[in-house]
This record gives C-alpha cells, sequence and structure tokens, in this order.
C-alpha cells in the first residue's frame, strides 16, 4: 500500500567532500531538494588541503572552490555542518533521518568573518586542518574559503589540548553580536526519500609503523602533511621547509605504499591513488624550488588513469625526479643534523645508504569501519574486511534500496572516480524518486537587473594571487598600480584567491558600494570560472556579461615563471587590454528555448546500457544506438570475473531491462549518420539495415568502447600457442580439462606494445586480466606453471588481495624493465622459449612454454575521431575522448549536452564502466529536466540600418540561423537579414564575413576586439 | 613613462605579437600549456574569440597598421571545429588576405594560422617558440615605422 504513495522529493547527502559536494550539486540541478550533512564545521574534505592535482597541476582548491561557492549559493542544497547522524528510518522514498546539530556557538547569519574574534582569543591550540603544522586558536575559520565562510569555537580540544575557556573576550570583540557561548545541540529530523553516504576515509596514521620514525623523528611527515608545506595557504606559505630547523631541504625522498599493502597493518589492498600524487609532490616541489632533488622509494609505479603514465614519464625526464624500486624497511636519523638515513637495495642488489634532509611517507588511507565508526554503526552497515563499506560490482553506488554510497567510503580512490560514482549514485537515486521530482524545489530569484545604459563606464578589477600561482611569479601589487591608473577603473582590489566565498561577497559589496557597472577578474581562465563570477554578478543585480575575465594564471604567471618581470609585464598589459574592451560591454539577455526531453545515447556495451536504463528509469524517452547486431561490446567477450561476479548473468539481465523497458528504443546493426542542432535540441539520423530514421533528442551519451589491441610482435597470429588475454579468457572457459591439464606452463606478458612510445597510455585491466587468468589456470589445473612477466602490476583498490591470492597460489611474477623487454625463441614443432632478464636475479631465464599470453590492453574503437567530429567533442591523442576536465568533470564534455561514458572515455572495469554510466545519465538528466534552456549568449546581431540585404552572411552560417527579411520602407522594399535566436550557436562567422559591418557579434562586437588591439599597439 | 619604455623596448628587438584563439581548441591548448607549466616566449597577448572563422581579416590588417610585429590565429584541426567548419572559412579567408600582405609589401610570415587542440598544450607552447623565433628574424613591422611617421 505504502509504495503507491508518491515518494519525497528529497535526499540527504552525508559527507560533505567532494563527492558529497558533487551528488548534492546534481540532484540540486535535477530537481531535488538537498540536505547536505557534513560533520566537521566546514564542507570540501580532504580535496581542500591538496596543494595540486594531478596530472594537470591544477591548482586543488581553485578547481574546488566553485563548486562548494555553488552548494551554499544553491537555492536547492541546505547544506548543515557539524552534525552527527544518529539513525535512519522508513523505507525507500520516505525516510527519516535524525541527526544532532552540534552548538558552533557563532551565529552563521550574523559571521563576518572579519576574524577580530580571532585576534583576541588568548587559546592556542594545533590547527589540524594543517595536520598540526601550526596553531591556531580556540576560535578559528579551518580555511580561507571556508564554507560557510563564518567562524566555530573548539570547545573540546583535541585530548592533548584544552580548546576554548570561556573567557568571552570573543562575545566583547564580536561587533555583530554572532558569538553565543550557551548555544546548545539541537535535534534535526529530515524527511527524506534517500540518502547518499560520502562520509570519505582518512589518511594512514604512520606512528604504527615505528621503523619510518614518523613523530620521532621530526623530519618525517606524511604527504598530506607535505601537501600543506606545498600550499600557499599554507604553514610556510608554499615555501619547502622542513620541520626541524626551518631551513629549505634539497635531498627529500618519497616512500611509497606506507599504510598499504601492508599485512603488518592488515591493509593488504592499495591506496590507489598514492603513486600520482607522490609524482605530483616530487615535481611541484622541485617547481617551487629548483634545486630540489627528488628520490621516490617504490615497489610498482601504479600509472593506471589517463595520461598517468605520460605523467610519470615527465616527472623522471623532465623534472629529474629520480625512480628507485626499493622497499623501505627502516629510517634513521642523524642526530646532530636531524638529516634522515636510508638504506636501500640497488638495481644490482648491493645495499646502500643515502642521507635526505626530508621524507615523506605516501600514506594510503584507512576505511570507515577500520575503527569504531559512528555513522556505520548508528546506520547499521557492515564494514568489508578492508574496512570500507563495498558495493556489488553490478550495482556499484547501490548499499541497499534508497541508500547509495560514493567516494572513498566505498573504496580507496582518486578524485574523478569519486566524482562519478557522487554523479552516479545521484542518478539512482533520482530514479527512485522521479515521481517527486520537482516538488520541493524553489527557483533562485536575483535582485532585478540594474539599468546601466545610461552610465559612464565604471570598472571594477580584482586582481588575484591565487595563492603563489599567480602571486609567485606576478608582481601583484606592480599590476593592482599600474591597473589604478586606466580610464574608468574604480577600484582595483587585489584577492588571495578571487574564487573564495568571501570574496564572491566583496565583489557583491563593491559593485554596491561603488555603484560600478563593469568588472574585470584577472586571475586563471574563464573556461573554468566565469559562470561563478557571473552569478556574483547577478547577486549584485548587474547584468551577468558585464563581466570580463584576463588569465593572467595560464597565460603569465604559468608559462613565463622563470621570467617575473616578463610575467608582471605582460599581466599589466593583458588587463590593459581588458579594461578597454571592458568599456564597451554591454548587457545580454539570453533568449529561451525548449529542451526535448529525451535522450540519445550511442553504444550498447554495458557503460552505453547503463546509462540508457538510467535515463529511462529516471523518466525519459531514450534511444540506444549500437553497431553490431546485438547488445553487449566487450562484455560479450568476459566470461567470468575474480570476484565470482556472474558476467553472462549480469549481460543477459541487462540487455533484457534494456530491451523490455517501455521508454527504450534499441536500433541495432545502426549508426548514427548525422547529427544536427545544439544542446536541447538535436536531430539526428539513425541508419539501420531497415533504413533511415531521425530522432529529436535534448542530449547525447557516447559510450562506444574499445576493443582489444592485436599485436604485432612475439610471433601473434603465426604460432597457435601465442594468444591475447581475452583470447586465453575464451579458451579457458571452453577447452576441455583434458586441455588443460596437458599445458603444463603459461608464460604472461604485460605492456605488449603498450606503455611505450607509439601506444603511451596504460590499458588499466590487463594486470588484473593476466592475474584473473592465472588464477584460473591455477584452479583448473594446479600443476599447470604461470608466470606473469610485469612492469609493475597495476592491481589497485583491493584487487591488491587476488595479486597476493595468485602469488600464493604459485603464481611467479617476474619483473622486468622497459629497455629489456622479454624476447621468445622458436623450437622445432612450434615450441616456444621466453627470455626475460630479472634485475632482482640479475640473470637471463630461459623458460619453455606451451602457452604465451600477451596482455597488450584495450585500443580505443576506430571510430572515435569521426564520431567526435559529428559531435563536436574532441579525441586525445591515443584516441580516447578527452573528457571536459580529468578531476571534477569526468563524464561531461565542454560541449554542452554531450557525455561519456565507459571504454571510450579510457579503458576500465566493469563496474567503473556501470557507475560512469550512471554518471553520465545524471549528468544529462540535469539538462533534461528542465523544460527551457538558457540560449547562447554571444550571438549574432544585426544593425539593420547598416545591413544592405547581400546575403553573404546566409550563405556562410552553419546552422541556417540567418534569414533575410523584406519590410516596406518609404514605398520602397528593403530587405535585411534577420537572425534566429534559437537557432544562432554564436560562432561570429557571419560577422567577419559580412562586407559593412552591419552583422556583430554580442560580447565581440568590433568596438570591443578593436579596443583590445588599439591598447596593446600602443604600449 | 612610454617613451622609456619604448627606449628600452628598443634593444634587443622583442616582437609584439597579438593572438587570436578560438575558445574550445587553441584557447583550450593554451590552458593547458599553463596547467602543465610549459615556458614559452612572453611576447603573444591573447584575445579570445569564439571561432576562429570569426576573426576578421580588419582585425588582423588593424593589428599590423597599429605595429603588432606578428599576428597569430588558432583554430581547431580541420573536421574538430565546434562550429562545423569555421575554420576552413578561416584557412580560405589567410589564403586571400596574404595577398593583401603582399600589396602592403608585408612579409606573409607575419601572420600565423595554426591548428591547436584542447589537449596540445606542447604544441601551442611549440609554436609560440617557433613564431616568437621566426618574427624575431623579420624583424620589427616596417608597417609600425611608417605610421610613426
Amino acid at each position: 500500500m505504502t509504495k503507491k504513495t508518491t515518494p519525497i522529493g528529497a535526499v540527504a547527502v552525508i559527507g560533505g567532500g567532494i563527492t558529497g559536494v558533487q551528488a548534492s550539486l546534481d540532484l540540486a540541478d535535477m530537481g531535488f531538494r538537498v540536505y547536505l550533512l557534513e560533520k566537521s564545521p566546514t564542507i570540501g574534505g580532504v580535496m581542500a588541503q591538496l596543494d595540486k592535482t594531478f596530472p594537470t597541476n591544477d591548482c586543488s582548491m581553485c578547481i574546488l572552490s566553485p563548486k562548494l561557492v555553488d552548494c551554499a549559493r544553491h537555492e536547492n542544497i541546505t547544506l548543515h555542518t557539524l552534525v552527527d547522524v544518529q539513525s535512519l528510518e522508513g523505507e525507500p522514498g520516505n525516510f527519516t533521518l535524525r541527526a544532532v546539530q552540534k552548538p558552533r556557538y557563532v551565529d552563521l547569519e550574523k559571521c563576518t568573518s572579519c576574524g577580530s574574534c580571532e585576534d583576541v582569543c588568548p587559546v592556542s591550540l594545533p590547527n589540524a586542518f594543517e595536520y598540526g603544522l601550526v596553531k591556531r586558536k580556540a576560535i578559528y575559520k579551518p580555511f580561507p574559503q571556508a564554507i560557510p565562510n563564518a567562524y566555530v569555537i573548539d570547545k573540546e580540544g583535541d585530548g592533548k589540548h584544552r580548546g576554548c575557556v570561556d573567557c568571552m573576550r570573543c562575545v566583547k570583540e564580536c561587533k555583530s553580536g554572532a558569538i553565543n557561548h550557551e548555544q546548545k545541540p539541537e535535534e534535526l529530523t529530515l524527511q527524506v526519500g534517500a540518502v547518499i553516504l560520502a562520509a570519505g576515509s582518512v589518511p594512514f596514521d604512520p606512528v604504527v609503523k615505528p621503523e619510518f620514525g614518523y613523530r620521532r623523528y621530526q623530519n618525517v611527515m606524511t604527504s598530506v602533511e607535505f601537501e600543506r608545506v606545498l600550499s600557499a595557504s599554507g604553514p610556510f606559505q608554499g615555501k619547502i621547509l622542513r620541520p626541524s630547523d626551518q631551513q629549505h631541504p634539497t635531498k627529500i625522498a618519497w616512500v611509497h605504499c606506507v599504510g598499504s599493502r601492508d599485512a603488518a597493518v592488515n591493509h593488504e589492498y592499495c591506496s590507489a591513488m598514492c603513486c600520482m600524487y607522490t609524482a605530483k609532490e616530487a615535481v611541484i616541489a622541485k617547481e617551487h624550488a629548483a634545486d630540489i632533488e627528488p628520490t621516490v622509494f617504490y615497489i610498482d609505479v601504479r600509472s593506471y588513469g589517463k595520461d598517468f603514465d605520460k605523467y610519470i614519464t615527465r616527472a623522471k625526464e623532465q623534472h629529474n625526479v629520480r625512480y628507485v624500486r626499493s622497499r623501505i624497511s627502516e629510517i634513521t636519523e642523524d642526530p646532530t643534523t636531524k638529516d634522515l638515513l636510508i638504506t636501500y637495495e640497488d638495481d644490482a642488489g648491493e645495499l646502500k645508504k643515502e642521507r635526505f634532509h626530508l621524507v615523506v611517507l605516501s600514506v594510503g588511507l584507512c576505511g570507515a569501519g577500520e575503527q569504531k565508526h559512528e555513522l556505520l554503526e548508528k546506520l547499521g552497515l557492515q564494514a568489508n574486511e578492508f574496512g570500507f563499506l563495498q558495493t556489488r560490482l553490478e550495482e556499484p553506488v547501490v548499499i541497499r534500496p534508497g541508500v547509495f554510497a560514493a567516494g572513498s567510503l566505498v573504496e580507496p580512490q582518486a578524485i574523478p572516480e569519486s566524482v562519478m560514482q557522487a554523479s552516479a549514485a545521484a542518478a539512482n537515486a533520482a530514479a527512485l524518486l522521479k515521481d517527486a521530482r520537482g516538488t520541493l524545489v524553489t527557483e533562485k530569484q536575483y535582485p532585478p537587473e540594474r539599468d546601466v545604459s545610461s552610465e559612464e563606464p565604471r570598472i571594477g578589477v580584482f586582481v588575484c594571487h591565487c595563492g603563489i600561482n599567480i602571486g609567485g611569479y606576478v608582481d601583484v601589487p606592480a599590476v593592482v598600480k599600474a591597473t589604478q591608473a586606466l580610464p574608468n577603473v574604480i577600484v582595483v582590489e587585489p584577492n588571495v584567491y578571487t574564487c573564495s566565498e568571501d570574496t564572491q561577497k566583496k565583489i557583491v559589496d563593491a559593485i554596491r558600494t561603488h555603484q560600478l557597472n563593469r568588472i574585470i577578474v584577472a586571475a586563471c581562465t574563464p573556461r573554468t570560472h566565469e559562470p561563478l563570477f557571473q552569478k556574483s554578478l547577478r547577486e549584485a543585480g548587474l547584468n551577468p556579461y558585464l563581466l570580463e575575465m584576463t588569465n593572467i594564471r595560464e597565460q603569465c604567471s604559468w608559462v613565463h615563471m622563470d621570467e617575473p618581470l616578463s610575467a608582471t609585464e605582460k599581466a599589466k598589459e593583458l588587463i590593459a587590454m581588458t579594461v578597454a574592451k571592458t568599456r564597451f560591454l554591454q548587457p545580454i539577455q539570453e533568449a529561451e528555448i525548449p529542451v526535448t526531453q529525451k535522450a540519445l545515447v550511442i553504444g550498447g556495451g554495458i557503460a552505453g546500457m547503463t546509462a540508457a536504463l538510467s535515463l529511462a528509469d529516471q523518466g525519459y524517452d531514450t534511444v540506444l544506438v549500437e553497431k553490431e547486431s546485438c547488445l553487449g561490446g566487450y562484455l560479450q567477450k568476459v566470461y567470468y570475473t575474480v570476484d565470482g561476479l556472474d558476467v553472462a548473468a549480469v549481460l543477459k539481465q541487462t540487455v533484457a531491462q534494456v530491451q523490455q523497458h517501455p521508454r527504450i528504443t534499441v536500433h541495432t546493426c545502426a549508426q548514427v549518420t548525422s547529427l544536427k542542432g545544439y544542446v536541447g535540441n538535436y536531430e539526428s539520423e539513425i541508419t539501420t539495415a531497415q533504413g533511415t530514421v531521425s530522432f529529436a533528442h535534448g542530449v547525447v551519451v557516447v559510450a562506444v568502447g574499445a576493443d582489444e589491441y592485436k599485436p604485432r610482435s612475439y610471433h601473434y597470429g603465426k604460432n597457435p600457442r601465442v594468444l591475447t588475454q581475452s583470447e586465453l579468457e575464451c579458451w579457458l572457459s571452453t577447452c576441455t580439462s583434458q586441455d588443460i591439464q596437458k599445458t603444463e606452463t603459461f608464460v604472461m606478458i604485460q605492456c605488449v606494445e603498450s606503455r611505450d612510445d607509439k601506444r603511451p597510455y596504460c590499458s588499466r585491466i590487463c594486470c588484473m586480466q593476466a592475474v584473473k587468468n592465472a588464477l584460473k589456470i591455477k584452479e583448473l589445473n594446479p600443476r599447470a606453471e604461470v608466470f606473469i612477466l610485469y612492469r609493475d602490476l597495476m592491481t589497485y583498490g583491493f584487487k591488491e588481495k587476488y595479486y597476493k591470492q595468485a602469488r600464493e597460489n604459485g603464481v611467479v611474477f617476474l619483473q622486468y624493465d622497459a629497455e629489456k623487454k622479454p624476447e621468445i625463441e622458436a623450437k622445432d614443432r612450434g615450441n616456444l622459449i621466453v627470455k626475460v632478464h630479472e634485475p632482482m636475479l640479475g640473470e637471463l631465464l630461459k623458460i619453455p612454454v606451451d602457452h604465451l599470453i600477451l596482455s597488450t590492453g584495450l585500443q580505443p574503437n576506430p571510430d572515435n575521431p569521426a564520431i567526435g567530429k559529428l559531435l563536436k567533442v574532441p579525441v586525445n591523442d591515443d584516441g580516447f575522448f578527452l573528457e571536459a576536465h580529468v578531476k571534477l568533470r569526468p563524464v561531461d564534455f565542454s560541449t554542452r549536452g554531450v557525455f561519456v561514458a565507459g571504454n571510450c572515455h579510457l579503458p576500465k572495469f566493469i563496474s567503473e564502466s556501470i557507475y560512469q554510466g550512471q554518471a553520465a545519465a545524471a549528468r544529462a538528466a540535469t539538462i533534461l529536466c528542465q523544460s527551457t534552456l538558457k540560449a547562447e549568449p554571444n550571438i549574432a546581431c544585426v544593425d539593420e540600418e547598416l545591413c544592405s540585404g547581400c546575403g553573404v552572411c546566409l550563405t556562410v552560417c552553419p546552422y541556417n540561423a540567418i534569414d533575410r527579411v523584406t519590410k516596406e520602407s518609404d514605398g520602397k522594399s528593403v530587405s535585411h537579414a534577420s537572425i534566429n535566436e534559437g537557432l544562432c550557436q554564436g560562432c561570429g562567422t557571419c560577422v567577419s564575413a559580412c562586407p559593412s559591418h552591419a552583422i556583430q557579434q554580442r560580447g565581440f562586437k568590433d568596438k570591443q576586439i578593436l579596443p583590445m588591439i588599439e591598447e596593446m599597439c600602443s604600449t | 613613462m612610454s617613451e622609456d619604455k619604448k627606449e628600452q623596448k628598443k634593444e634587443p628587438f622583442e616582437p609584439k605579437i597579438v593572438g587570436f584563439l578560438c575558445n574550445w581548441c587553441s584557447y583550450a591548448g593554451a590552458d593547458l600549456a599553463g596547467t602543465s607549466r610549459i615556458q614559452y616566449p612572453p611576447n603573444i597577448r591573447i584575445i579570445r574569440v569564439m571561432c576562429s572563422g570569426s576573426v576578421d581579416s580588419m582585425y588582423i590588417l588593424r593589428a599590423l597598421l597599429e605595429g603588432a610585429d606578428g599576428v597569430f590565429v588558432g583554430g581547431c584541426h580541420p573536421g574538430d571545429c565546434h562550429y562545423i567548419d569555421g575554420n576552413y572559412k578561416a584557412r580560405r579567408r589567410m589564403v586571400l588576405l596574404q595577398n593583401i600582405l603582399e600589396t602592403l609589401r608585408l612579409e606573409k610570415e607575419r601572420v600565423w594560422l595554426r591548428w591547436i587542440s584542447a589537449s596540445e598544450g606542447q604544441k601551442f607552447a611549440d609554436t609560440m617558440n617557433e613564431m616568437t623565433a621566426a618574427i624575431k628574424k623579420l624583424g620589427p613591422n616596417p608597417m609600425a615605422k611608417h605610421w610613426d611617421l
């Protein structure tokens, strides 16, 4: 009976790290109310503590901050910090969540974040955000960009140090009366339809590994602490100093796998991201100070993600990061210098002792369930053997109906995986609550726009230090001074981080106080940050298109690091050019365009099918196009997985669900032959054996998969004993027990024609394929000998367990160097001998084999470039689709309305394809749930007085968005061009073709561009 | 103050290059050069446009007449244009422009059109190195002198 009632259109998201933030934003944009519950005083999680992110070296705070500000500003997100969840009762669609709202002792509404309370507070205790490297007061703001942007009082302290002493000095000091020491805990009861758990995980504390000397030796620190050392807003303002003497260390060592892959601390899993962040820390440290000599002690370099291998190569070759393959067993200290001594075995097997000024321990993650975890306990959830809240492979973000999980609570993982899982969890919640979509949301109301048409330009310029990203190379005070002298510039303000929430308030205040009517933000690229600042203009009652950005980071500080004087001059000139343009900016009103609330999914593999199911379950009609005659894609070549997933059953069930779903239409043996239109309004032609059908839709998900690479080396194709991994898998699944009993020796070679100059990427799945097939061989024939010749074994996360299992079952793992690849010798009757140089033994091993198995990885679909052209989305150098942002927009393209999932994005495992398919569906649904979208702002407009009606523009317009209209004027009929605002995409081609300059592009008019050129040439 | 600056700039010759980069490919490629910290000479001043096809020949001529020593136009690779074929139109326009440059007795090597994708940060930096070196070799824009009179 209760099932018939409408569910509640609200979702509780527990945990305010990047995972919780992404899930909240997606759900709020899909038409649901969101309660974002965070245990600490601020959202942002671990990502807020990181300096840079790999593999792009983006500033972590800079890419996170806009999302945090969006959360704080979103009409449909209610943020509760300092919340302890107590219980969850009810059923899917209708839960009651009870929590305790702990006192902040500071009124969020009243606190202006001025900081005067902090100045008078007499209590000082270790700053947990800075991992205790510096102190903070009992009343504090966790970090400058904290959201909510308000202070908090620490009454409890940290066990060793006392918190607030109730001296009440802060109360006297606070001008806005925001402090209330009498606040009591309050009960919080929420009615929600679904819950998303995103409570994250904690870094490993190496105190339990005394051999590394952490906390005993001052100059041994963890990698998370070192992130703070690197950070411009960290304890040393981005200067690399070591704790013992605050001196600059030059010889720095990183030790991999501290608290990971370690049975001694019961962490027999890989923490999945440490190899990459270590490389990043070494590279960034070197960027901060060129005299640093970084050394990395490693077991394997697990560079299994997109562009990770290239990053490691760059670290080694361009940044001279020294990699030493050696497991470190002990670190000792020289008590006089406080230097550290590391003993290791070099390539030749000789023991060496080396002195370092600083040692960084690359620590892994600990599962929430490892220690008593209140949330899991109160919700009655079971952690897996490693303490994580593991999910099932075929439903990677589902805990139980209505309760979803995402992020490093589930498994150790990096940011993109967490973000994808967050969106996937949002898609699952949205499907469950589809009937309640839009019932509890409100629309954001901005103040009415001020008419600035009759005002003289009054420009405000905000110059960003971006920590030291800009300020470390560009002389910001000098830039500010030069900018102040420019015409129409009223205010110039430098900011540490212009994207932080308090700066948004400053911008809004400055607009109001100084009656500004044009704004310039001189900071980073408009491609990522323009929307954030445009919203600030709207909040201040200005048209958002009265904003311009000057990119003094990507175009100055980051590319002219060795020439700070030139970088500064260039920054001044670029800002002057922007001022010249900004003086002539005009408000733009976008047209509203209707959205066709239907989706097209290209590719019927597991990613595409999952995306289609998720969209259909959310209530959107979806067409699924598959090139082959049946659905399933690469999954049809997978016979078993190492963790016992019944692949055939999953495939069968998914195909059946897709085929029976009333909202899904499947076209097999079909291809999308034409695609016209733009976000919200696409028109596709799908060509099948039966003919061509056309389909109108609002979004596209591309999930066209990848296939196993067929090698040219090692006698493949010539000798029947040489197989690829997937051919072996097929053989193992179909061979008779006699066949397998006869076969005695298998040798598997990893990275065949992979991770080399021609295919410089890691295919992520092949190491696990080898381990899986080796275990299968051992299961079928325990006497068989299996050798796996590998470079780095990429069994990340819980997959490490199976690597161990394989070793225990007698599979022999031999490591080889990329420079000394294994060779084969063919004997009579097709017998083969594999020769491999084993560096540990220092010998050439010769292994006669029955079967030689080549791990070749996946190669991108050869159709990708053509599909990319059709959809107007880019493909990277390796042939995989290039997403909008590797960290935070892993399923989006820069092109609005097009999304990506599965192996065509990069090779991945089944569960990863499933959650990415759901994530693409979630992101697509943020568009489909709207009935109208705002059209492109930068469209063309015609000056009818100047237009002669020649029609040149009609012939060049790629969208047929221009018509020639004829009017009667003074008894004569005159014609002129007319722009269809819904169709115009704002390319500006017509503008440059117009012989009489009668067509102009909004935001890029001649009178806006030419002053930039004049300004530039005048200096 | 500006006089002093001119004095400084006379030696050695540092060319002034204006760059029109399309939002979707080349501008993103320049961004990637930035996030990858690939260093290149500081001579270019970038003006973001939505498409290389929107770069009016008049902008390029104006820049040269105003004294820019070189003009760079960056677009998506052939076939990759975000707006279907704007880059082809840019290419055609460039051929016509070369003729005009000849009549002005300007070296056509002062105006470059290159395809740089969003993933080609290195190529963007390489191109900046090449172009700066090439313009240095050509020497200052003679038109600039002409207008100074």
